[in-house]
């Protein structure tokens, strides 16, 4: 028993030590939002951290409308997305915090529509995934693959990725009803990798059992692999921002957060993370948004500071 | 003490002497000390039934702008969710739709409701016949050793986490049932209601072998004199009068698998179609609002329209409850008339 208490009264202290501890720092920038984009946040979060000794970044995920909701209610200091935001929901931080939301692509992502690898299809154009997806395709010979019954997977219909798939690809159609809708791309993989007759889309990540379609824009234009240099030349006919949003302009760590996430370090981070770098135009186009960021194509990498 | 007197007739002559006052200040005292615990108790439940009200009615008052709101009635009414719609599009042919993220948003309630049920039809023609069973070997023919072995274990499978059960279902079940049946869709509402059956087990199965151990043994031993075989006393005598107890294990477990989410999330491919199939896809309602009240816009007609699932869901399962536990008292009383 007594040994039980002396642990219990040690763990208390340590906790009690900790919370202090936390307390005492109070530098703390929280980050919230899509779930495609967590894993970037964080890496992003780590290395800045550890130029920063005192500030703490909380990364957490939930989806970009978890993300956009925190946003409004003022409980995230940086939302990330990877839809934009829509007017409506901008409408909200203005009444709600009373400042301007700033939109900030700090990335580019491309969406891969996979198959099973046993599928010997190799291309498909933009309406081909549109009327499979709708369901006015539900054979994959009529898009030039065996016979035998299409299988849709799909995401939550809260995610960036289903958002962004139904408005580019779909051009806002309906998924048809019997797309089974996973949660994450990583289940999306292992569905298709399972099911040589299923189709699925997601970030353009590698996984066991699955191959990534190269995509046409119409019938008559070229097949495009999703690869960084064709996503980059922004060839590649699915890709899109990911995307930052803060109410009002940023101060204080959270800029500096920002100004370094725009510099060559923090754009090298996206790509180590599987994402894709913006191109020296983009990037100096969006971080000239920040208010006394240089709009020029050379970003003044942020100096290491105490 | 003297042969011929029984402990009970000594008791009885040492009460039978007046109470000292300090024996009656220890009563008092225990008396006092009674009705403090009583009144523990009697808050205790208090304050459970509140909670469960508090709780019905904060889901309840987020539920009720789909029935007052103009805002929520321009994208969805009660009758929207429903009645069939029309939608108009030659790429929205059926006519039940839950897609509450698009142009028109959709949010018909029939492929949940449809879902929902059909997961739980599988679950329980699953569970029931096993748990019923696995009851009657338990209580009736199983040696001492083998039942202390087989209670504890089934009873274990209600200490698996649901996503553990779900990630099962997902990964492995899935596969083996695409193995031999050969179904369109690997997660379907077969693989759900199994994964789902489950974790249902355990809970009819210790209700039902509770319910059995409390039939009297005599009647197992009149049963037996008759000239009964074990096989019949288990099925034409235990089983009859523990019907009760077993009745109130199957509906509480209708209630778990109505209610479960995890597993459906994770093994049931969430389409929301509207067919009898059980070979499909299935969305249900308890997955619906798993997966999209986390990123649903705070305060949005879809926002409601989640919590009024949470409340059909509620009422559903607390209708059910109730119906159930009155066909249990009937039974009951009627039992306790006939038998005896």
């Amino acid at each position: 028993m007594r040994r039980i208490s002396k642990l219990a009264l040690a763990t208390a202290a340590l906790l009690v030590a900790g919370a202090v501890a936390l307390m005492a720092e109070g530098r703390n920038i929280t980050v919230k939002g899509s779930d495609t984009m967590v894993i970037l946040g964080q890496r992003w979060a780590e290395v800045f951290m550890s130029k920063n000794p005192g500030l703490t970044i909380q990364v957490t995920g939930g989806g970009s409308g978890t993300g956009i909701a925190a946003l409004i209610n003022g409980t995230t200091d940086i939302c990330e997305a990877s839809r934009p935001m829509k007017d409506a929901e901008k409408a909200d931080v203005k009444a709600k915090r009373g400042k301007d939301v700033l939109e900030l692509p700090v990335a580019v992502d491309g969406l891969a529509v996979y198959v099973n690898e046993a599928n010997p299809l190799t291309e498909l154009t933009l309406a081909q995934m549109k009327s499979i997806y709708t369901g006015a395709v539900k054979n994959w010979k009529d898009v030039g693959g065996k016979d035998q019954k299409i299988i849709l997977y799909s995401r939550e219909n809260n995610s960036g990725t289903y958002v962004y798939f139904k408005e580019h690809v779909l051009e806002n159609a309906d998924y048809y009803p019997t797309a089974q809708t996973l949660p994450g791309t990583a289940a999306v993989i292992n569905a298709v990798a399972q099911d040589p007759r299923g189709i699925g889309y997601g970030g353009i990540a590698y996984g066991k059992g699955i191959k990534h379609l190269n995509v046409k824009k119409d019938a008559n234009s070229p097949a495009v692999a999703p690869t960084m240099e064709n996503v980059l030349a922004a060839k590649y006919p699915i890709s899109r921002y990911l995307y930052w949003y803060i109410a009002g302009q940023p101060q204080g760590d959270v800029r500096k957060l920002v100004d370094w996430v725009y510099s060559k370090e923090g754009q090298e981070i996206v790509e180590k993370v599987g994402y894709y770098p913006l191109n020296d135009t983009d990037r100096s186009t969006f971080y000239a948004r920040v208010a006394g960021a240089p709009g020029k194509a050379t970003v003044t990498p942020v100096k290491k500071k105490s | 003490m003297q042969p011929g007197v029984s402990p009970l007739d000594k008791r009885m002559s040492t009460l039978a002497r007046p109470i000292t006052a300090s024996e009656a200040t220890d009563i008092r005292h225990r008396r006092i000390l009674d009705t403090i615990i009583e009144k523990l108790i009697y808050a205790s439940a208090l304050v459970s039934i509140t909670i469960i009200f508090l709780i019905f009615l904060f889901v309840g008052k987020e539920a009720l702008p789909v029935f007052t709101s103009a805002t929520v009635h321009q994208e969805v009414t009660v009758q929207k969710m429903i009645f069939p719609q029309n939608y108009g599009s030659p790429e929205a042919p059926v006519h039940y739709m839950w897609q509450p993220v698009s142009q028109v948003p959709k949010y018909s309630l029939m492929p949940l409701l449809l879902g929902t049920l059909k997961v739980t039809l599988i679950a329980m023609l699953f569970a029931t016949p096993l748990s019923v069973l696995a009851a009657i070997y338990c209580t009736e023919f199983a040696p001492r050793w083998v039942r202390e072995i087989v209670k504890p274990s089934i009873e274990l499978l209600a200490g698996i986490p649901s996503v553990v059960l779900g990630f099962f279902a997902l990964i492995v079940l899935a596969s083996w049932i695409q193995r031999i049946f050969d179904f369109d869709y690997r997660l379907n509402a077969v693989n759900a209601g199994i994964a789902l059956g489950l974790a249902v087990i355990p809970v009819m199965f210790t209700i039902m072998e509770d319910a059995l151990t409390a039939v009297p043994r005599k009647q197992r031993d009149a049963a037996r004199a008759l000239g009964a075989s074990p096989w019949q006393t288990a099925w034409q005598v235990v089983l009859p009068s523990a019907l009760p107890g077993v009745l109130a294990g199957f509906i509480l477990g209708f209630g778990r698998a109505m209610g479960e989410t995890m597993i459906v999330l994770m093994a049931s491919g969430n389409a929301a179609i509207t067919s009898w199939s059980f070979t499909e896809s299935v969305r249900t309602i308890s997955a619906t609002i798993a997966a999209e009240l986390a990123e649903v816009v705070f305060g949005s007609p879809h926002y409601h329209v989640l919590f009024f699932l949470g409340t059909l869901l509620f009422a559903i399962t607390f209708i059910l409850n109730w119906l159930g536990t009155r066909i249990v008292n009937r039974l009951r009383r009627q039992l306790s008339g006939a038998v005896v």
